[in-house]
């Protein structure tokens, strides 16, 4: 497969509409304003559908009609605007219905800035809005990943029924890097649920409200059935140098980038190090770190927040060893050095 | 009149409403008096006779009407407060030939749900929006709504509704009559038979509209809430009379009957086309692959307009050609503002991890500002390209190797200055040999379509062998 010089915010344009998206409704914000400009243009072009919402509460409104009129459907935003989206996203949950996001995740709090941050890991990964509810998260490393995550998206919403967030960030979105794209294109199958507006589908109600509590709490536990089946099944997550490592760096997204440089370095200087990179981060890879962590003698997590997977690596370890936690925040990115040094300190030190 | 057998375009039993059945399945969950029952029945009837079941996709709001969805025989979608005008601009792009009904309150639609419903309505969405304004909020306990009288009494307005205080009541009719997209705006009441024969021919005719593609209809319907304004079915049809229909000016505001709303969309691109579209056909190279010991960590920096970011594209391009892994990453946003430019690029044999550049291997310097900012940070025994043209002084360090070159001179020799940038590129590729300057003209032609440009990016690498040589 020959392979493109693109941007991770092109290439998820395209990744998703090789995996079948037909709409898209988005509101401008950096650093993912791109997506919807490629979308704008790639969309349209194809004959599928893009608008311009009034703003993230409408465009993640718009998704929820589109998906439950049968469509496959995404949007693209950065933190203040998933922020608004939350409520819809909860709906979304509420009626089961498929939808795609991508988070090219910014700064914050606040209007914060437009460098990466990984503060928006607990509003995706936690569900978000209200009520007990789970998006599949997928965070990808690289633009390849953009792409593939993107092409796959949609047949996981619709096989599972929810949202599925790419949580990327600025710099994953902003970055160029040789990408290969698949050559097939998926479709959406009809769904028996759906309100198409036709004779078939006229039985059909799509509604998050129960009013009885007996009826509203067997849903709930019908919907945390169906997330333990999905954390069974789509786990994922890569590992670099595990087998006979000391050290575990965990980190994903960007920050995975910098911990794969570290690892290198850190193993140049005789320091037994591995990197674990979750590839969704819900579910989150519990059950493998556990493992890990009887057989490491530290874990250090690396993040542009202020350690929000350290807690979920934490829970997983159960005290089996040592978590140090090595964060950033306001959109600084550390390089390798800086990372190298960290660890040193704290497994030396 | 109005029938008072259950019209055939409600389920026949409401099993939704009562599952067990019984007589709770045969009536609504309404106050007695209360217009959301009226306005279900005619839109009921009007979906059947017009015949229409089958293609209505029906959204119910938050508020008293959240479970219309008990009665309505069609498809149905029940939406977040206020955000229905939204749901439908999403299920009427994905289903152009569907009836899509919006329902709606004057808490829903008049407050929480404002936008959605100006911006739905400016683009003149196919759909039909019938807002019952009672004014009040009904399902929460009879709050102040946007439509509140002026001195009506409501649980959060106890003293009644203050100018100077909540404002005046909103016209939502006028406000939405404004508007270029509706083709139908009237505003009608149910506060006698009358009113409410004119409304049943208002929701037909909104329908219609429907049928008809014309595109988007809103339909106003003054309608009592006697529970929330505390009084008897009876004694609130009056207080409509007196009270709400002077404030509300009953009336027809629009009619557009010779419009369709054509579909926006283009023709649907097949499997191939859309391939053909979205992957880019690169033709594999027959360049060698080139293999790095270690990687090369580029900062090329300059005042925007001088090709910074493109120079990095046209390095990582090279790159890839010669089989090696890249990234480019470039400044953006607020820094791009500030007039300076910088690409990170980085290259490697091996997967590239991360792609920041904050210890360059090399630093090509387009302008003083440039080498100002990152010449300390260049690793000893690094690269720094100076573009002697602009930047006047010599570089501090002595632990690494500095060529001066001028590149901008070079390249308006040529008659290009724009081309100073492929100057600076090539320069660094001939001292760092990987890749190497075959893979630079080898990418030149398929990422700049132009071939006189090609030509005149050839004669600045001519030039600039040359000056290399000289060095
Ligand atoms: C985000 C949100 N805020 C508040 C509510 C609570 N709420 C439910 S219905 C309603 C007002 C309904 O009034 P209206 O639209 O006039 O409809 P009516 O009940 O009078 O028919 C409110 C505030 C909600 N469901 N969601
Ligand atoms: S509270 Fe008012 S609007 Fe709600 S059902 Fe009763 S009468 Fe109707």
């Amino acid at each position: 497969m020959t392979k493109t010089l693109i941007k991770g915010n092109h290439a998820i344009v395209r990744g998703a509409l090789l995996g079948g998206a037909t709409h898209f409704f988005g509101y401008p914000i950096t650093p993912a304003s791109e997506i919807a400009h490629g979308a704008a243009d790639l969309f349209t072009r194809s004959g599928r559908t893009f608008l311009q919402a009034e703003s993230e509460t409408s465009a993640i409104n718009m998704i929820y009609g589109a998906a439950a009129a049968g469509a496959r459907v995404m949007t693209a935003s950065s933190g203040p605007g998933v922020s608004l989206m939350l409520e819809g996203i909860s709906y979304l949950a509420g009626s089961e219905l498929p939808a795609v996001i991508v988070d090219v995740q910014r700064a914050g709090p606040g209007l914060g800035n437009i460098w990466p941050e990984q503060t928006d890991y607990n509003m995706c990964c936690k569900g978000g809005g209200h009520g007990a509810f789970r998006n599949i998260v997928l965070a990808p490393a690289s633009g390849q990943e953009m792409t593939d995550f993107a092409y796959k998206a949609f047949d996981l919403a619709d096989k599972w029924r929810m949202t599925v967030i790419i949580l990327s960030d600025a710099y994953i979105g902003q970055m160029m890097e040789p990408v290969g794209f698949p050559s097939e294109v998926k479709h959406g199958q009809r769904k028996d649920w759906a309100v198409y507006g036709d004779a078939e589908s006229r039985e059909n109600l799509l509604t998050s409200i129960i009013m009885n509590q007996k009826g509203l709490s067997e849903f709930n536990e019908k919907l945390q059935a169906k997330y333990r089946r999905v954390e069974a099944e789509i786990v994922d997550w890569e590992e670099i140098q595990t087998e006979d490592s000391d050290y575990l760096l965990v980190a994903f997204g960007i920050t995975s980038r910098i911990a794969a440089t570290a690892v290198r370095m850190l193993r140049e200087e005789g320091i037994k190090v591995g990197l674990f990179r979750p590839r969704t981060l819900w579910p989150f890879p519990s059950a493998r770190l556990a493992e890990l962590g009887e057989s490491v003698k530290s874990i250090g997590v690396a993040e542009l927040n202020d350690g929000m997977m350290a807690d979920d690596v934490d829970l997983a370890v159960k005290g089996k060893c040592p978590v140090d936690r090595f964060n950033w925040f306001g959109g600084y990115v550390p390089s390798a050095e800086e990372l190298v040094e960290k660890v040193k300190e704290a497994f030396n030190g | 009149m109005v029938k008072h057998a259950k019209p055939k375009g409600f389920y026949d039993q409401f099993l939704r409403k009562a599952p067990e059945g019984g007589p709770a399945a045969g009536t609504t969950h309404y106050c007695p008096g209360c217009g959301h029952g009226t306005v279900h029945k005619l839109i009921a009837e009007a979906i059947e006779d017009m015949n229409i079941k089958d293609r209505t996709i029906f959204l119910s709001p938050v508020g008293c009407s959240v479970f219309a969805y008990y009665y309505m025989d069609a498809g149905n979608i029940q939406c977040a407060h206020g955000r229905a005008p939204a749901v439908g601009t999403g299920a009427s792009r994905t289903r152009e030939d569907a009836i899509v009904i919006s329902y709606q309150g004057d808490g829903d639609l008049a407050g929480i749900g404002t936008a959605e419903i100006i911006h739905a309505a400016n683009r003149g969405e196919n759909m039909a929006v019938f807002f019952v304004n009672n004014a009040i909020y009904g399902m929460t306990g009879g709050q102040l709504a946007p439509t509140t009288l002026l001195g009506q009494t409501t649980a959060t307005t106890p003293f009644g509704r203050l100018e100077e205080r909540e404002g005046k009541p909103i016209h939502m009719a006028e406000v939405v009559s404004t508007l270029e997209g509706p083709v139908y705006v009237e505003r009608t009441t149910l506060s006698d038979a009358r009113g409410v024969m004119k409304t049943r021919k208002a929701i037909r005719k909104a329908l219609l509209n429907q049928v008809e593609h014309r595109g988007f209809s809103f339909v106003e319907i003054l309608s009592p809430c006697p529970i929330g304004w505390k009084m008897a079915p009876v004694q609130a049809r009056s207080w409509m009379k007196d009270n709400l229909e002077p404030v509300y000016e009953v009336k027809q505001f629009r009619n557009i009957e010779d419009k369709i709303r054509k579909s926006g969309r283009l023709p649907e691109a097949d499997d191939a086309a859309l391939l053909d579209m979205l992957v880019p056909k690169m033709e594999e190279t027959a360049l060698e692959t080139s293999i790095l010991d270690s990687e090369k960590r580029i900062k090329i920096a300059g005042f925007g307009g001088q090709g910074v970011l493109s120079a990095g594209t046209l390095l990582a391009n090279a790159a890839i050609a010669e089989g090696l892994e890249a990234t480019w990453l470039p400044s953006y946003g607020a820094e791009m503002r500030g007039g300076t430019a910088n690409a990170s690029v980085v290259l490697s044999s091996l997967p590239v991890g991360s792609p920041v550049v904050s210890s360059p291997t090399a630093l090509l310097a387009m302008n003083g500002p440039s080498l100002d900012s990152f010449e300390s940070a260049v690793v000893p025994g690094g690269l720094i390209v100076v573009n002697s043209s602009l930047v006047k002084r010599k570089v501090d360090r002595d632990d690494v190797r500095v060529i001066y070159a001028p590149v901008s001179a070079i390249a308006s020799e040529v008659g290009f200055l724009k081309g100073a940038n492929i100057v600076m590129l090539a320069l660094y590729l001939f001292e760092s040999g990987a890749p190497g300057i075959d893979a630079l003209k080898s990418v030149l032609p398929k990422l700049i379509k132009k071939s006189e440009l090609v030509e005149l990016n050839l004669k600045l690498i001519k030039r600039a062998e040359e000056f290399y040589a000289a060095v």
